[in-house]
Formats: C-alpha cells, sequence, structure tokens
C-alpha cells in the first residue's frame, strides 16, 4: 500500500458514491439501535429499492445527539430527521428531492454551532465496518506520510508541538509519554491502547472504537512507528461486544490491505494488533493493572516507578495511552502540531468529547474545544435542565472526580481549572443534578463503587473506601453525629494520601468536593435529620431519640 | 485456546471462552483450563473470581441486567432494582428458585444517554419505568 494506492481508492469510493444522488446515514449506535435503528434501516433500504431513486443507506456510527434517536442525517442536504421509526421509510424516501419532511425533521444547529470535531470528524458519516469509507476521508493518509517522509523523532516532535495531553483522564503530556518510551532501551516494545472504559456514566471510547475503529487502529501505528515498537494490544472491556466485533472486523480488513502486518507500505516497518478483553475491573483502567490483566493475571496495581515507559509489558518498554488520545493522533500528524495547539486553552490544547447524561434536555455525545465554559456546555449545547427543576451540579471525572456546583457555571473546561475546582477532566463523563439529587448519597454511591472495586492489595484503598462507606450511610440515615464529619475528613485525607494507585488515591474526590460545596446537605443530614432532596430514609428511631435530648 | 497458541497469558481470553459457551465457569472448567494452558490453578482460579464478569453459578434461563452506572442512578436504577427484587423475590447476583430469571445489577453498559437501563437477554431497554420492568419479568415468569 503506498499513498498513491490510498487515494486510488478514495477515488473509486467517492466515484462509487457519486452514482447516488442521495445518502440517507441511520445512526446505528447503543442508543439509537435500542429504539429501533435496526428496523428502520431495513426499511429504508426496502422503500430506496421500491421508489427506483439512486439512494444510499449507510449505517454509521454515533452521531451524538442521543435523546432524539433514532436519529436519520439526509445529504447532501444535511437534512436530520430524530425519533424516527421503521414506518417513516417510505414517507423519508418519497421526500427526497422535495420539502423535507416536516414532522420528523429537527433543528440541531445550535447544538452543533459550539461544537469542534477531531475525534468525531467521522462520526455519523462513514460505515465503521468499511474500510475504504475511512480511506476515502483521507484514512491512514497520516500513517503513510508518517512512514514515507517522517523519521520516529519527526513524529514525536510534531505530537509534542501540538500540545496533545493525555484523554484518558491524567493529561499526562502525550509527546513527553513517547520520547520517553522511544528512549528506553531494548529491542522489544509495545504499544497498549486503554480501552477499558470503567468510569460509570462515560461512553465516549465505546463510540470511537464502533464508529470509528480504524482511527484507533491508525493512531496505534503511528505510535508504535515513532517509539519503535512491532505489537500492540487494545484492551477492551467485555461489556462491549459492539466494539470488539467491529475492532476485530477493522484489524482483519487493515491486515487485508497491507496496513498492518510486515513492511506496512513498502517500508521495513512491523506492526500488528491483538484485542484483548477485560472482565469487569474498574481497576483495570489504572496502567499497571492493566498490564497485569494483559499477562492473563489479576488486575492488581503494582508500585511506580519502574513506570511501564520503562518497565512494562512483560518487563518491556510499554506506550500506554487511551482510545481519544490515539484517535487524535492521525489528524495531528496530517495537519501539523500548530493546527492542534491553536485549539483550546492555554493549557489545555485541542478538543475534547464528553458523554453529557444526567437531568439534561439534549444528551449524547459531544465534542468541544477546550477552555469552552460549562454554562455552553449545558445550556447551549445540552438545553439545559428539562422539567423546571433547578440545576445543581455537575459531576465530572466518575468516581476519581467531583461535583462542581451550579454557582460554577462560568468555569473554562481545562484540566487545570477542574482540578482547581477540586474535581478532574477524567475521561469525559459528564453527568448533569438538578434538584432531586442528594450530595451525600452521590457522594456515598462512588463510595460504594470504590469500596467494591478496590483490588484489595494495599489497606488504605480497601479498609479505608470501606469505613468511608459505613459513615457516609450513618449520615445518609441520620444516625451521625457532627463528629463523624471530621473522621470522615481525617479519613479522607488518609486514603489520598497513603493509597497504592490512582483509584485509592483518587476515591475521597467525590466526597471532599461535595463537603466543600454542599456542606450544609450533610449538617442537614445530621443536625436536623433531614434530606434536603428526599432522597435518603431517615432512620425514624435514631431521629427521634435526637429531638427528645436526654 | 488453539488460537493463542496454548499461551499461559490467554488465561483471561481462554475463560471468556468459556464462559461464553457454557455460560459460567464450574470447578471442572477452571481445572481443565489451569492444566492445558500451565498455569497454577490457584491463579486460574484468582483470575476467575477477582473479575466481576465471570460467574461460578450457572446463570437462570433469562437474564435482566438493571445497569447501576452513574447516569442510570441520578435517574433512579435503585427504584428499578428494589422493584425487581421484591418481584424476583431474590438480590441481584441470585437467581430464582426455578431457576427462571437471574437478576444482575452491571457497573455501566455504556448507554447512558438513555438511562435508566435495563438489558433483558442482552437487549437494551432505555428510559425504563418500573412497571415496563414488570411487565417483562411477567413475560418470562409466564413461559
Amino acid at each position: 500500500m503506498t499513498l498513491e494506492e490510498l487515494e486510488q481508492i478514495a477515488r473509486s469510493v467517492q466515484q462509487e458514491n457519486a452514482r447516488y444522488d442521495y445518502e440517507v446515514n441511520v445512526c446505528m449506535d447503543l442508543a439509537c439501535a435500542s429504539q429501533g435503528a435496526g428496523a428502520l434501516r431495513d426499511a429504508l433500504v426496502q422503500s430506496a429499492e421500491a421508489s427506483g431513486k439512486k439512494v444510499l443507506v449507510r449505517k454509521t456510527g454515533c452521531m451524538g445527539p442521543c435523546s432524539s434517536g433514532p436519529l436519520v442525517r439526509v445529504d447532501p442536504d444535511e437534512t436530520f430527521y430524530h425519533r424516527v421509526q421503521a414506518g417513516d421509510a417510505p414517507a423519508i424516501v418519497s421526500s427526497l428531492g422535495k420539502e423535507p419532511v416536516a414532522a420528523l425533521q429537527c433543528d440541531l444547529s445550535e447544538h452543533f454551532e459550539k461544537q469542534v470535531r477531531v475525534v468525531l470528524e467521522n462520526a455519523g458519516k462513514i460505515d465503521p465496518e468499511k474500510i475504504d469509507d475511512y480511506i476515502a476521508c483521507d484514512g491512514y493518509k497520516a500513517l503513510m506520510t508518517a512512514l514515507v517522509e517522517m523519521t520516529p523523532s519527526g513524529v514525536i516532535h510534531r505530537i509534542t508541538e501540538s500540545g496533545l495531553r493525555g484523554r484518558g483522564g491524567g493529561g499526562y503530556p502525550t509527546g513527553l509519554k513517547w520520547s520517553t518510551v522511544a528512549k528506553a532501551s531494548g529491542e522489544v516494545k509495545y504499544v497498549v491502547c486503554n480501552g477499558d472504559e470503567g468510569d460509570p456514566g462515560a461512553f465516549m471510547d465505546r463510540s470511537v472504537m464502533e464508529g470509528d475503529p480504524h482511527r484507533v487502529i491508525e493512531g496505534m501505528a503511528i505510535a508504535a512507528y515513532a517509539v519503535g515498537a512491532a505489537k500492540g494490544y487494545i484492551y477492551v472491556r467485555a461489556e462491549y461486544p459492539v466494539a470488539v466485533s467491529r475492532l476485530t472486523t477493522a484489524l482483519r480488513e487493515a491486515r487485508r490491505r497491507g496496513l498492518l502486518g510486515n513492511g506496512i507500505g513498502g517500508t521495513t516497518f512491523d506492526f500488528d494488533v491483538e484485542i484483548r478483553l477485560g472482565a469487569g475491573a474498574f481497576v483495570c483502567g489504572e496502567e499497571t493493572a492493566l498490564l497485569a490483566s494483559i499477562e492473563g493475571k489479576r488486575g492488581t496495581p503494582k508500585p511506580r516507578p519502574p513506570y511501564p515507559a520503562v518497565s512494562g509489558l512483560w518487563g518491556k518498554p510499554t506506550l500506554i495511552n487511551n482510545v481519544e488520545t490515539y484517535a487524535n493522533v492521525a489528524p495531528i500528524v496530517r495537519n501539523g502540531g500548530k493546527w492542534f495547539f491553536n485549539m483550546g486553552s492555554e493549557r489545555s490544547k485541542g478538543t475534547k468529547v464528553f458523554a453529557l447524561t444526567g437531568r439534561i434536555r439534549n444528551t449524547g455525545l459531544i465534542e468541544v474545544p477546550l477552555g469552552i465554559k460549562l454554562s455552553e456546555i449545558i445550556e447551549v449545547i445540552g438545553g439545559g435542565v428539562p422539567g423546571g427543576h433547578e440545576l445543581k451540579a455537575i459531576q465530572t471525572g466518575g468516581p476519581s472526580g467531583g461535583c462542581i456546583p451550579a454557582r460554577m457555571l462560568d468555569l473554562g473546561v481545562s484540566y487545570d481549572a477542574l482540578m482547581a475546582a477540586g474535581s478532574i477532566m477524567g475521561s469525559g463523563g459528564m453527568i448533569v443534578m438538578d434538584d432531586t439529587s442528594c450530595m451525600v448519597n452521590v457522594a456515598r454511591f462512588f463510595v460504594e463503587f470504590c469500596m467494591t472495586e478496590s483490588c484489595g492489595k494495599c489497606i488504605p484503598c480497601r479498609a479505608g473506601t470501606a469505613q468511608m462507606y459505613t459513615l457516609l450511610t450513618r449520615i445518609c440515615t441520620g444516625e451521625a453525629e457532627l463528629a463523624d464529619l471530621e473522621m470522615l475528613e481525617e479519613l479522607c485525607d488518609t486514603v489520598r494520601s497513603t493509597s497504592l494507585c490512582g483509584l485509592g488515591q483518587t476515591a475521597p474526590n467525590p466526597v471532599l468536593s461535595t463537603l466543600k460545596y454542599f456542606r450544609n446537605e450533610y449538617i442537614d443530614h445530621i443536625q436536623h435529620k433531614r434530606c434536603p432532596a428526599g432522597v435518603c430514609h431517615m432512620n425514624v428511631a435514631a431521629a427521634k431519640s435526637e429531638e427528645v435530648p436526654a | 485456546m488453539r488460537k493463542n497458541g496454548f499461551a499461559r497469558h490467554a488465561l483471561i481470553e481462554t475463560l471468556h471462552t468459556v464462559q461464553s459457551s457454557f455460560g459460567y465457569l464450574d470447578d471442572k472448567a477452571i481445572k481443565f483450563v489451569a492444566q492445558s494452558l500451565r498455569v497454577p490453578l490457584s491463579q486460574a482460579y484468582g483470575v476467575a473470581t477477582f473479575y466481576h464478569y465471570f460467574s461460578l453459578k450457572p446463570p437462570g434461563r433469562h437474564t435482566v441486567t438493571i445497569c447501576a452506572g452513574t447516569a442510570c442512578y441520578i435517574k433512579g436504577a435503585d427504584r428499578l432494582i428494589a422493584v425487581a427484587e421484591e418481584r424476583l423475590g431474590v438480590k441481584p447476583g441470585q437467581t430464582t428458585k426455578d431457576g427462571n430469571i437471574s437478576l444482575m445489577t452491571a457497573r455501566c453498559v455504556g448507554a447512558c444517554s438513555r438511562a435508566p437501563v435495563a438489558l433483558c437477554d442482552g437487549d437494551v431497554s432505555g428510559e425504563l419505568g418500573a412497571a415496563q420492568l414488570l411487565e417483562q419479568l411477567e413475560r418470562w415468569e409466564v413461559q
């Protein structure tokens, strides 16, 4: 495969597509598929055939606004239809070339206006099971350019120049990580893709792996060339069977096209990728635990250093990046580091994909330039809180993150600003809470999560999270005293500073951030035996004994 | 096992294959896998019990998995779990006495935009109400 051959494939796809007058794209992502997108697609194919019009019906990955699903986009007019059912297919097909079907049409211009699509540039435009569709959108061009025209250090320089930081949550500069692995001594090196999206409430990586799998593979191949690796692993949650099957298809197609394997692009570069399945352990998102899991062991973390960049998989230097980080690589190589550097805020460059969920009108997948204000995400893109309820908090970073109160909506979304506000960027879950959520109960929910997901290797995390859970449960049932609050804070401090890995070190975050911003709710529970949101069931006996002083 | 060249590090992959064929991992299967891959039985058993995805008990004829991820929790998954517990008389992770329905919870199935979500025999139902969930359970009970 050479650059010319890639262009030839792209041209033939474009010629093939030019035979059709209309393209009807049907979103087949989990949210739309669970509302009948499969039957809708079949009905559209049937109607298109019966009409005699030249219509291409394409199944695509996630288009973004999941709450409007099943979604259909008709090109070239870019007309969006929402909540489409199989019965609507004939109407849509017969409207082609005429006025759009007004009853189904939806205006998403406001939703998309503030968004910038880099990682999701192909989402909703290509068939994820067709490599040629990806190639037609400049796919694998970056890999070929890197192999033929750039040196490995040139690639690393470009990534460093872009200012890309790890999208898994930590925000470590990607260029620095790559150059560490490149400099590490040893013949055998590995690149690993972390697709163990364990954060509850986040599905960005799933959508990328399902909707545009080749983008991840291309990013990994470029990384392998840059650091000098010949073998890669993608670690995917077993809970994502569709992602696994799409990636398997993509790897097979890439091998068939000579984009993986020996002597890629007529050069001496060899690279192949294997899929490894997770098995439902949140701690495996931690890099050393993930490596243990790839080696077929229990996913327990190891103390660092040595970092995986020096001694990782089977003791060899290993580069680990998140799905979204790899998905950013090809566009950066293609468009240059400066192009990426010019997007985003001062110390957080580029864009970030978020899974916007919870009590918000437009739930779904969004991609925004970093530095964007929270208020723009919530009010403009998200359409605000429905049902006349009042926004209370926004949770980011999953169980390692925190809750940002509604009064801080002016906050610009960046690694540093979120950290300063007591939360973290995390992998990209953004859960909106309104006045029906009790913040003490939310903290308890996350601590319970960390307690059950703790691998049990180190005591602060194993025992500390259990004690935190007990204290929070006492508060939620109205059995706690003010002294318990002090104990809780002390415990948080201990767990945070003495746990072995990120899971334990960040487990207190949801408690600390809710204590910081919603302390009055804790006090209400403890002193007045009252849950302001009406979520917690107070133990009546405990409440009474408090009222009558002995 | 042959596909992975009987490699020891393919233990998790192999256990996945066994579970997807038989529905769960019993002692016999774990012993067989450990022997074939030449890994200590303690490691094979350790791995099988460490990961939530592996089940050492046979599942019921039908399985309802209620997502307990954050978005689902915010939108009332705990109520769905309570309703299912009451109806089936079992706790999450258990199967009804007649072996008909297993009640499970999941950490997150990644369909957060349609929370609260449940998987009924693997099919995703979103924006699920208690009444709809009970209807589904009733259909299974009649069968």
